[in-house]
């Protein structure tokens, strides 16, 4: 989550060599060939998440004992059942069993049930989940992840947006008063986000809710919630709160300090001596000489952002009690619902994947000297 | 050569670290965290800190429930009451056996204790231990205030081991006004509000025997308010060994997973950039698939459905840490090393490949590899922590993050003891912040870029 100018994929910068009618076949070419190389890395990652969900067969063990159990317990406490004798008895409970291995499928062998995961995966046929329900009762894996999207985007995106763009804008401020008081004060403070938000976040909630009494422990809204929308939006406004400055101040100082360091790193760079000497003004150098060329890194951070909200913040979630994705997630593993956890692996995958693969294509357009596939 | 350069920056960066404070800061924080983790194992052994803190009511008797440390006091006008454990060996004790013939044995304790506190202990208890054959032992229990009032408190047999709780003695409650007994044997009775009556307290149980060689013991507990350095959980477990044992465990899980991802993660990055072609892409391409993995995830699974032993953990850890991002910024470095003179001296003289890559590539970048290193470590301790959150913990070791977990779970925050989570936050963040602030000082010493910004 954290913005490092060392993840930060550099743009492939190939010299201009030729041009004309080659490009469109050049451009084909490189496409199929990325999107196959994409695709095939999609398949191994969601392949290796299912086995891994399965612990190589691991996991049918427990769930066949589970189900031995349960189906025995629900036999012996029914009463009219306690009636037959002993024999229809243990017949009725093997068919039972078999009845409920076949429901969850555990009467295939693993590797076919996986290669049906991974297929369904990737069609995006999301399926049922063998345990989980939405709140609304459904088993359809499509709307457990839908029904808890809107929380998500709402904690991820308020607080990632906030970081990204405050940390920007305070560095790009920083940069201009490098050696300053504020910027010493900055770097002293950027060890602080080797904690992660959970650990702000037992602190907010320590301060804030339990000493001060001024923001909700958790949740996402009052209960019961209230009828007025406005009066809604004030109550989730006050329970985001603390989950959102929790996430953002883990991150906020190391990510302010990673940019003042990356903008200070071009604003040495030649050309911006060259542009100043000319008497520009430092808006004016700023924007053209310093922002324009870190422009694909900016880029590609603010996507991995966008699609790093999908994920959603399982442990931050949990302490806060956000209905988010990563609670769900969380709980799907407790309950060993692989479609589930491939569902919500399978969307990250993808978005990853177009993301990086229209990343090129973006560096082409704001960076003159980049060429697709060149 | 290599080995003898970079043994040669690497000193030479150790005088420039010193010039940062907050490296120093750092390195204090580090050799503390040291030295309290060497103190922890010599102190309290490996076995005897598992016993402690998985060992049952039989360890934590004597502690009670829920309390802040003992040092709280001094930040309060009220002070609450310190718990104490009285037995036979203890000098405030006295016991006297005195012979009545028949067989008939009078053996009488007297418990001397001061009650100076403002607020009432939690629980009063008297734990019988007795030696008989047929004819049980028989105490009366009996309390002197300090303004010379005498209580009496219970008479009954007991048997080869009894523990005798004030505070579920109805009959007592009812001779003491109603009022609970750890309230009505100290209050004073010139106040209408319970009030604590401070002074010297005398606690009498008379026994008689009616064996011979029939003998009674009895240890008198009082759970105060407060307890030792650290306070108590839910299960009356002394804090403090937690917080101890939780630093070795913390630095251990820190420094291995640290010092293995980067390490691995060098050798990799340096086999696949030396032999190139196919080791190199498919390198690159597990890069990519790791990127797809959810990494949490997959170490809560493997919490969850196989193994939550330390240990484990930290394996996963490692191998789904290695082919990350770190990859690719050191194959670029190596990439620069590889057309380097000296290494093409190397390929003349027909080194073999294996020495030119644990022999002249690697060793260039051994100083680069400490700022990372260092700085991954709070990383890998909270990562420890978060899992333990989860309730992910190691299900044996004691460790920070699953007092933080109990904390939780207990609602130590709504039940308003802070204590419990402050405490191995601190330490948390002690840690975090000090290899954090040791990594920045390297990573400027050692990183050329960033010198001077």
């Amino acid at each position: 989550m954290t913005v490092t100018t060392d993840e930060v994929i550099p743009p492939s910068v190939e010299s201009v060599k030729k041009s004309g009618t080659s490009t469109l076949s050049r451009v084909a070419k490189y496409t199929s060939v990325r999107l196959v190389t994409l695709f095939i890395t999609v398949v191994i990652g969601v392949y290796l998440t299912i086995m891994i969900a399965n612990m190589g067969g691991y996991v049918d063990q427990i769930m066949r004992g589970e189900i031995r159990e349960r189906v025995t317990v629900q036999v012996v406490n029914n009463p009219d059942v306690r009636r037959l004798d002993p024999d229809a008895r243990n017949q009725l409970v093997l068919e039972k069993i078999a009845l409920e291995e076949k429901r969850l499928g555990l009467d295939q062998p693993l590797v076919i049930r996986s290669f049906r995961y991974l297929a369904n995966a990737l069609t995006l046929n999301l399926g049922r989940a063998q345990n989980m329900t939405s709140d609304s009762g459904s088993r359809q894996v499509r709307l457990i992840i839908l029904e808890r999207l809107p929380a998500t985007l709402l904690l991820m995106g308020t607080s990632n947006l906030i970081l990204f763009f405050g940390s920007i804008f305070l560095a790009l401020s920083l940069s201009r008063i490098y050696g300053s008081f504020w910027d010493k004060f900055i770097i002293a403070l950027s060890p602080t986000s080797a904690a992660p938000p959970w650990f702000y976040g037992i602190f907010f909630i320590l301060i804030f809710a339990a000493v001060l009494h001024v923001l909700p422990f958790g949740g996402m809204v009052d209960a019961p919630p209230p009828d007025d929308p406005f009066l809604y939006f004030l109550s989730v406004l006050k329970h985001l709160t603390l989950p959102a400055s929790a996430l953002i101040i883990s991150s906020l100082f190391l990510s302010i300090y990673n940019w003042r360091t990356f903008f200070l790193i071009y604003s040495s760079e030649d050309y911006v001596e060259m542009a100043k000497a000319k008497g520009l003004s430092s808006r004016d150098v700023e924007r053209r000489y310093i922002l324009r060329p870190t422009l694909p890194t900016i880029i590609t951070n603010f996507a991995l952002l966008l699609i790093g909200l999908w994920t959603g913040a399982i442990i931050t979630e949990t302490v806060f009690l956000w209905p988010g994705l990563g609670r769900t997630l969380f709980r799907a593993i407790g309950q060993y619902d692989t479609p589930v956890i491939v569902g919500s692996t399978i969307i990250y995958a993808y978005l990853l994947a177009i993301t990086v693969f229209l990343l090129d294509f973006i560096y082409a357009i704001v960076d003159p000297r980049v060429k697709v596939g060149g | 050569m290599g080995v003898k350069k970079s043994m040669k920056t690497l000193k030479r960066s150790f005088q420039q670290i010193l010039r940062y404070p907050s490296a120093v800061a750092g390195l204090i924080v580090v050799f503390t965290l040291i030295a309290i983790s060497i103190y922890a194992m010599i102190k309290i052994p490996y076995n005897e800190a598992i016993r402690m803190w998985r060992g049952g009511e039989a360890v934590w008797y004597q502690n009670p429930k829920w309390v802040p440390p003992a040092w709280t006091n001094l930040f309060t006008s009220k002070k609450l009451a310190e718990s104490f454990a009285l037995d036979a060996e203890d000098s405030n004790v006295t016991k006297v056996v005195e012979e009545r013939g028949e067989g008939t044995t009078r053996i009488n304790y007297t418990y001397d204790f001061d009650f100076n506190f403002d607020e009432f202990p939690q629980e009063l208890i008297l734990y019988f231990t007795s030696q008989y054959d047929t004819k049980e032992p028989f105490v009366s229990i009996l309390m002197l205030t300090p303004d010379g009032r005498e209580l009496r408190i219970g008479d009954f047999a007991v048997s080869n081991r009894q523990t005798y709780r004030f505070s579920q003695d109805s009959k007592l409650q009812r001779r003491l006004g109603g009022v609970t007994p750890e309230i009505g044997l100290f209050a004073d009775p010139n106040f209408e509000t319970p009030t604590p009556l401070k002074g010297s307290y005398q606690l009498l149980v008379n026994g008689v025997t009616f064996e011979e060689g029939s003998d009674i013991n009895a240890e008198f507990v009082m759970h105060g308010q407060v307890f030792g350095l650290a306070g108590t959980d839910h299960q009356r477990r002394d804090l403090m060994l937690p917080l101890l044992w939780g630093t070795p465990v913390a630095l251990a899980f820190g420094l291995l997973a640290a010092l293995g991802t980067s390490v691995l993660t060098m050798i990799i990055a340096a086999v696949g950039t030396w032999y190139s072609g196919w080791v190199d892409s498919l390198i690159q391409r597990i890069t990519e698939v790791n990127l797809v993995l959810p990494f949490l995830s997959i170490l809560i699974m493997v919490g969850t459905f196989y193994d939550r032993s330390l240990w484990t953990i930290l394996g996963v850890t490692i191998l789904l840490s290695i082919f990350t991002g770190g990859i690719k910024s050191y194959r670029a470095i190596f990439m620069q090393v590889k057309e380097s003179t000296y290494i093409e001296a190397a390929k003349a003289y027909g080194a073999k490949d294996s020495r030119i890559i644990f022999h002249y590539l690697i060793p260039r970048l051994i100083p680069l590899l400490l700022p990372g290193l260092v700085s991954a470590v709070p990383a890998f301790v909270f990562l420890e922590a978060s899992l333990a959150v989860l309730g992910l913990g190691d299900p044996v070791l004691p460790t920070w993050g699953k007092i933080i977990n109990d904390a939780q779970n207990n609602g130590a925050l709504y039940k308003g003891l802070y204590y419990w989570i402050v405490e191995p936050a601190a330490l948390l963040m002690f840690t975090g912040l000090g290899f954090a602030m040791l990594g920045f000082a390297l990573d400027r010493v050692f990183n050329p870029r960033l010198r001077g910004l």
